[in-house]
């Protein structure tokens, strides 16, 4: 009993991550139309700069908690303005390659300055310890992860559904030229939609930072479970990525529980049934 | 990839560039620097390259000529090394039976997975293929025939046709050499048959080719499993060549530089992912010295590339020969 | 035509004598290359610091052997088999390679040393654990110098099951040494009247061991053994720590060093059993060459040597004396010196190169102090035993190695 929990929230926290970087992702193709293939990198890069700010110049987790995805932000402001925009008038996959590219810039250079070994980051004081509910023992910082990951989740998720600015972005999503016409600066819209959905998964990388090592791989794998998240969710929803991210978490979770071998592979072989069954995927649909 | 700006070897043939006379010559002295070549060159570069061409070559297929960007070419390439490698070494089979049943099962794979993947397109299409890539990477980490993180190690090379040992420095060269040219072959007749021009024909207008009475799906697929089976082709004879078959071939990173490769080259052009195997592998084996700064410059090429230089080297050259006709 | 055959005649005549001149030292200089993780989770405890104590011992050694220049390269395997294999052969091919020393990681070893038997090379084995490279995959030009799985899963396993530690799960790393040393401790566990209740294998440089740590815990076992190395053990001990597993089940160390204990830093490592080959502050010689290696230019971290290090060292020392006894560096003759002579140094206090390739030697069964035990940095570790040669190591009957003829 004590296992499955166990494992459920080890697949509760893997899901927070992969609804975060499958929500910023989501974000990202709905406005901007490209697939950021770099979004597991700047994940990454957002776990390095925390812990390049505590080893190097002491700046520690709870300034880190906002600096660094502010950081991260910034850096794809950039990577948006200098070469993204460049290639909105062609195919979309050029837009994947693009940052593919930059993907392996970015690993091959932290690998390069800090090796492929985990940097290991302490889980900041207030957060350490835990709790035993009886069935299971409750690390107080996974179950901090777990809960900030769904409240930022669900905080976009109001945003871009029940305000005004959500409703000029999912305007954006359907008609650009109209709302360009009606005198909103889309550019400019695109390129903070871009800012705002990469410090989301900078801000993921210092939650995880003291659960994970911080390593230049960190990242790499993950964006391709994240990948399968949002085949299977359809990148339509907002929602539906929130949902499918935490879903597909404790799915895994549960595999491990069953059937270690498999939990690895169990997402992808959910992809390959929800595309036989509904190509569109679970919330989305077919353009 | 509609509208990407690829120059039709036809505008060229109607232009005179290119007559047939030429074309067989510029083919057989190809041909000819290839069979001289490892006489200059250390060849198990040159046999690297050749499996590496053959491999950008057949996914060129699908995302020059059918349009249709595949992120887990890497699968095929490492599942038929892994299972020709297996079957060399453990069950003693010949080298040609080995080849054959590697490429037999990525061709299989290629069945499976295209089946699922062409329900979507376009971008879905890249993301799934790279998913599915990533489920067979796992499980080759997994499974024992392929001893996992240690990889598939002393893989015998055999004979050619039972006769003529592999082990020495030219056998091994000519054989690979030979696989070249008939994997080469059949994907330049695929590209000129009739099958061909429908593939194009829904690389420029996939509605348009579905109205005409196409069943685009199906041509889609077979594709597909053209491509995957030469993938797969390539990938079973590098396992033979190098004698043994590692996690490497079957990682993502493979997958994205395949894509490279053919994007360097030109993609959309017979001779473009051979140009593009050569340079990247050669960029791989003579910056190996720098390190971890190879992923950084590859990346480099991969940015520019995409930037600025979308029709790589060959698209290029056929630009240049358009304006400045000989 | 006469004269042809006389010039042919005397050609002949003096090949041999010319040949012997030349292949004295093979293309004029003797060529060590270090393979080994630079940059990876294995770096610590080999990486640089191994390059180092091959270049200290070329050093201390002058330079130079039978006049001959002798050269250090150094390249990173990046812990992958495929790497290595080909690094091997551009080694062997193009840079005139004599011997590869060092090898992290049991798959890189088994990815080189077979290329090096085919161009008759001599690899030195550091950094790799797996039992069978002196045993059922023993090769003439291969000697395996610094420890072996037999080892850690003897000195640690028997011990812990002898305090009371008898049921155990392992985590294990998903390659052949963390496999194989799984197996190793398996048995002297059973063989010493424990049980073995399951394993989990993990990825080599995993991040997360929470869901292998839950199967652990589920498993009820008394001990968890650690069946894995460099950064994976440090994250298995922590994460076990941070889940409260840690004060009622053990964790056992089957291969901890002391890089290791130090970036754990004794509070979390502290009590933890392991075996060692080397420990610095065993007596005077390892006391002064170790603080020579730390306080030496390139040493960056200001580590103290690791098993490894110290046993490349001695190693490359045996080495150079062995082809300055020979007066050639012809593999086959080194390797029969290497393995005629005793080696006595502050590694190794008379230990033999067996006919196997196995150098067996007296190793040490420590335990890690608490903070209020320790003197200082680096003072880590209390010496419980020091295990002789003979029990240390598998006997060259129970290698069962094909080269040695019964």
């Amino acid at each position: 009993m004590q296992a499955l929990f166990g494992q459920l929230l080890v697949g509760l926290i893997n899901g927070s991550f992969y609804a975060l970087l499958s929500l910023g992702l989501s974000i990202i193709f709905g406005l901007v139309n490209v697939v950021n293939f770099a979004h597991g990198a700047l994940y990454m890069t957002g776990a390095f700069f925390a812990w390049i700010g505590l080893s190097s110049l002491g700046i520690g987790y709870w300034p880190a908690l906002l600096l660094s995805p502010l950081a991260v932000g910034v850096l794809g402001v950039v990577v948006e303005r200098t070469m993204l925009r460049r290639l909105y008038q062609l195919d979309n996959l050029y837009g994947l390659l693009l940052t593919f590219g930059l993907t392996l810039i970015i690993e091959g250079l932290f690998h390069h300055q800090y090796g492929n070994s985990g940097n290991s980051f302490p889980v900041p004081e207030a957060l350490q310890g835990g709790s035993n509910l009886g069935f299971m023992y409750l690390p107080k910082y996974r179950a901090w992860v777990v809960l900030v990951s769904l409240l930022v989740c669900f905080a976009s998720w109001f945003v871009i559904e029940r305000t005004k600015l959500g409703a000029y972005l999912r305007a954006g999503t359907e008609n650009p030229r109209l709302l360009q016409a009606f005198g909103v600066n889309v550019p400019l819209m695109m390129t903070l939609t871009f800012g705002f959905g990469v410090a989301l998964a900078g801000f993921a990388g210092v939650m995880a930072a003291p659960i994970y090592q911080v390593s230049p791989s960190m990242g790499s794998s993950l964006i391709i479970v994240v990948f399968a998240v949002v085949v299977i969710g359809g990148m339509g929803s907002i929602f539906g990525s929130i949902v499918t991210g935490v879903g597909l978490g404790l799915v895994e979770g549960l595999t491990k529980y069953l059937y270690p071998p498999a939990a690895a592979t169990v997402v992808f072989a959910i992809m390959a049934v929800v595309l036989l069954l509904r190509p569109a995927g679970l919330f989305g649909r077919e353009k | 990839m509609s509208g990407t700006g690829i120059h039709e070897p036809r505008t060229l043939i109607r232009m005179g560039v290119i007559t047939p006379r030429r074309k067989a010559i510029f083919f057989a002295v190809m041909a000819g620097l290839g069979a001289l070549a490892p006489f200059a060159v250390y060849p198990v570069f040159l046999m690297n390259v050749l499996c590496m061409a053959l491999f950008a070559s057949a996914f060129n297929l699908l995302l020059g000529y059918t349009g249709l960007l595949s992120f887990g070419h890497a699968a095929f390439l490492g599942s038929a090394g892994y299972v020709t490698g297996h079957a060399l070494k453990v069950w003693g089979w010949p080298t040609e039976a080995g080849i054959l049943l590697g490429t037999l099962v990525a061709t299989v794979l290629g069945l499976v997975i295209g089946g699922l993947a062409i329900r979507r397109s376009g971008i879905y299409f890249a993301m799934i293929t790279l998913g599915f890539a990533q489920m067979i990477y796992f499980v080759a980490v997994q499974l024992p025939f392929t001893g996992g993180e240690d990889g598939l190690q002393g893989i015998p090379r055999g004979k050619a046709l039972g006769l003529f040992p592999l082990e020495g420095r030219y056998a091994m060269y000519y054989f690979v050499y030979v696989v070249f040219l008939l994997g080469f072959y059949v994907i330049y007749r695929t590209i000129h048959s009739p099958f061909g021009h429908v593939l194009r024909s829904i690389r420029e207008n996939e509605p348009r080719a579905l109205s005409l009475g196409y069943d685009v799906d199906r041509y889609k697929l077979v594709a597909f499993v053209i491509s995957a089976g030469l993938a797969g082709l390539a990938g079973a004879t590098k396992a033979v060549v190098l004698q043994f078959e590692t996690l490497t071939d079957v990682h993502w990173h493979k997958s994205g530089e395949v894509v490279l490769m053919t994007l360097l080259g030109g993609m959309g052009t017979v001779m473009g992912p051979s140009a593009g195997a050569l340079i990247v592998v050669a960029m791989e084996n003579y910056l190996s010295g720098f390190g971890d700064w190879v992923t950084v410059i590859i990346g480099c090429v991969f940015v520019v590339g995409v930037l600025a230089f979308r029709r790589g080297f060959v698209g290029e050259a056929a630009r240049l020969l358009k304006s400045f006709p000989i | 035509m006469k004269r042809l055959a006389t010039l042919a005649l005397s050609a002949l005549l003096l090949l041999p004598a010319a040949g012997r001149a030349a292949d004295k030292v093979s293309d004029g200089v003797v060529k060590i290359g270090v393979l080994t993780d630079m940059t990876g989770f294995y770096s610590d405890l080999s990486g640089p610091g191994s390059v180092l104590a091959v270049r200290m011992a070329v050093d201390d050694f002058g330079g130079k052997v039978l006049g001959k220049p002798v050269q250090v390269i150094g390249a990173d395997h990046q812990n992958k088999a495929d790497i290595a294999s080909a690094t091997a052969r551009k080694w062997f091919d193009e840079e005139k390679v004599d011997a590869i020393v060092d090898l992290p990681n049991s798959g890189t070893g088994f990815a080189v040393v077979p290329v090096a038997t085919e161009k008759k090379r001599v690899t030195i084995l550091s950094t790799t654990a797996t039992t069978a490279f002196t045993g059922e995959k023993c090769t003439p030009y291969n000697i395996h110098y610094t420890y072996n799985n037999w080892m850690l899963a003897n000195g640690t396993g028997r011990e812990v099951v002898k305090q009371g530690g008898d049921t155990w799960f392992f985590i294990t790393a998903d390659y052949v040494f963390g496999k194989s040393l799984e197996s190793d401790t398996s048995d002297v566990v059973k063989a010493s009247g424990g049980k073995v209740l399951g394993f989990a294998r993990h990825p080599q440089n995993s991040s997360d061991f929470s869901s292998y740590l839950l199967q652990a815990q589920a498993s009820g076992a008394k001990v968890i053994g650690m069946a894995n190395a460099g950064g994976d053990t440090i994250n298995t001990i922590k994460q076990a720590k941070e889940f409260g597993i840690t004060p009622k089940q053990t964790l056992a160390g089957l291969l901890v060093f002391i890089s290791d204990v130090h970036s754990l830093g004794l509070d979390i490592a502290k009590g933890m059993y392991l075996t060692t080959s080397f420990y610095w502050d065993t007596d005077d010689q390892t006391r002064a060459w170790s603080k020579k290696f730390q306080a030496h230019p390139d040493n960056k971290k200001k580590a103290m040597p690791t098993m490894t290090q110290a046993g490349l060292y001695s190693a490359t020392m045996h080495y150079l004396k062995a082809i300055q006894a020979v007066g050639a560096d012809d593999a086959d003759a080194v390797i029969a010196k290497m393995k005629a002579t005793p080696v006595n140094d502050f590694f190794s206090r008379g230990g033999v190169i067996g006919p196997d390739g196995l150098h067996r030697h007296e190793s040490f069964l420590v335990q890690v102090k608490s903070p209020a035990e320790s003197k200082g940095p680096w003072d880590y570790y209390k010496i419980l035993k020091r295990i002789p040669a003979a029990e240390a190591f598998p006997s060259v009957e129970a290698q069962k190695c094909p080269l040695v003829k019964k």
